[in-house]
């Protein structure tokens, strides 16, 4: 069943990030839809993650639809303005693709060409905009299209922000999203249930699908990375102790991640693992989560 | 408002003048002098560099206020000595050196880069206010414009990257719509946040932009 019918039928489903590499090798690719298929619903492709220059998700989705993987095109408003996003979402159809998530985008300052010229012509809202104009048959400016696409188009929510203006901004976006067409939202990585079910009660009322997102751990190093870098990510001391105790991290981290699943799963409509290169052992996390 | 420049490293400027032996400066009285980066010192300091450097300075002179009319007068005062040079190496924002390069029949250099416009917020402390899109939302936005205080300009609220209400490109950068949520807060008007905002018309931004009194954008 394809994603969206999953979700329509009101399915717990389970996607996953998968990163393209920088250059044209694409073993890793193929190995990792091998790895995904049968055990995921959808995997993501990301959209030269962190503003670091990659292979693109386009070609990625593609192969990824070939080796029998739902692809989930991620599609940022960082690179291209109106016209290449118009117009790479008329290929991504052409290609069989289906779902798209709209970003913004990272900053090109905080990537690896820093010199890059952000474009930004549209925003995040706006993509969703355009993706619901193209399903009805017309580009952004009324011009009739031969041939329509039916995505089914998905967005991004942070639910950690820490403020109350920077949370209640969070949920004026999410309504403007999902008012522009969102089908469906993934969340950044959430690591305190607590105030995950928080977040849930008040959205709860927008009556849409959210997959919860996980980030395995790889060592308390990079919990306190996030911690101390990234946007609405916590990781309570509590977790960071249990990695920096840990003999086996991998086990630790795969243990985490499945015991966050778990308690969350009740509460949302799916899990997105963003393994973040360590794709591999997603199947143990969703072993160990049950799923 | 201040146009904000920046000095360009010496050897730029030492690539640009070449083979010219023979320079002329001219500094800027009003936002270079503000700023340190063209006035009477700076100016100074660049004619020892080029000497230094086996450069012959033919002379130098401040201009109250070198995007004004006026400069065509200075330079006609102190024609003599800019005709000695081979070049003019022009310590202020782009506009001065426009400027000068519409009165001086002379090839003219940038000193300077010029990166926006600006506001005093607090002592010494300048912010970019206005990029001039031509599509001012600052109604909507309670007066704080997020095309020039978002780093990615954008329109219909934060990005996910506001961390502790900063912005994650400058952590010392408040996030606009942290502030512009705090102020329309304030103003009763928070229903505002919910409009959506279409995007912008950025043919209002094609260059040049030339403006005829009366007539309006050309």
């Amino acid at each position: 069943m394809s994603l969206q019918s999953l979700l329509e039928a009101g399915k717990f489903v389970v996607t996953a990030e998968v990163g393209p590499l920088k250059g044209t090798d694409t073993t890793e690719i193929v190995e990792v839809a091998e790895l995904l298929r049968g055990r995921v619903d959808a995997a993501n492709v990301t959209d030269q993650q962190s503003s670091v220059m990659r292979m693109g998700s386009l070609a990625v989705c593609h192969l990824l639809k070939e080796s029998g993987l739902e692809p989930i095109l991620q599609m940022t408003c960082r690179d291209r303005n109106r016209l290449a996003l118009q117009s790479d979402l008329l290929s991504a159809y052409a290609l069989g693709i289906e779902n798209v998530l709209a970003l913004t985008g990272d900053l090109p300052s905080l990537g690896d060409h820093p010199q890059a010229k952000p474009v930004f012509d549209l925003d995040s809202v706006q993509l969703l905009w355009v993706i619901k104009r193209l399903n009805e048959g017309y580009d952004m400016v009324d011009n009739e299209l031969k041939g329509k696409p039916n995505f089914f188009p998905g967005a991004v929510v942070n639910p950690g922000m820490g403020s109350e203006a920077a949370f209640e901004l969070q949920l004026i976006k999410m309504e403007k999203k999902i008012a522009t067409g969102a089908r469906f939202f993934q969340t950044q990585a959430v690591y305190e249930p607590g105030a995950f079910a928080k977040f849930m009660k008040r959205v709860k009322g927008f009556g849409i699908p959210i997959l919860v997102g996980i980030i395995p751990l790889k060592s308390a190093g990079m919990a306190r990375y996030m911690n101390k870098n990234v946007a609405g990510v916590f990781v309570p001391e509590e977790l960071i102790n249990k990695m920096a105790e840990a003999e086996d991290k991998a086990a630790t981290g795969i243990e985490i991640a499945a015991n966050l699943i778990k308690e969350l799963r009740d509460i949302c409509q799916g899990v997105h693992i963003m393994a973040i290169g360590w794709e591999k052992i997603v199947p143990g996390v969703l072993d160990v989560a049950g799923l | 408002m201040i146009t904000i420049t920046e000095q360009k490293p010496l050897d730029e400027i030492m690539q640009c003048l070449g083979k010219c032996k023979r320079v002329y400066i001219i500094g800027c009285g009003t936002c270079a002098t503000m700023l340190h980066t063209g006035g009477k010192s700076e100016v100074l300091e660049m004619k020892n560099k080029l000497e230094a450097d086996g450069k012959k300075v033919t002379g130098w002179m401040m201009i109250p206020t070198a995007c004004d009319k006026l400069t065509g007068d200075a330079l006609k005062i102190n024609a003599r000595k800019v005709k000695a040079a081979n070049a003019i190496l022009v310590m202020s924002c782009a506009f001065g050196v426009q400027t000068v390069s519409l009165y001086a029949d002379k090839s003219i250099y940038p000193a300077l880069n010029t990166l926006c416009m600006a506001k005093e917020k607090t002592p010494g402390c300048l912010t970019e206010i206005c990029m001039q899109c031509g599509n001012c939302v600052l109604g909507q936005t309670a007066g704080i414009c997020p095309m020039t205080q978002c780093s990615k300009g954008l329109l219909n609220g934060p990005c996910g990257g506001t961390k502790e209400d900063k912005c994650e490109q400058e952590p010392e950068h408040d996030c606009a719509w942290i502030l512009i949520y705090d102020r329309l807060k304030k103003l009763g008007e928070l229903d505002k946040l919910k409009e959506m905002a279409m995007s912008v018309d950025y043919a209002k931004m094609k260059r040049p932009r030339t403006f005829k009194v009366g007539e309006g954008l050309k």
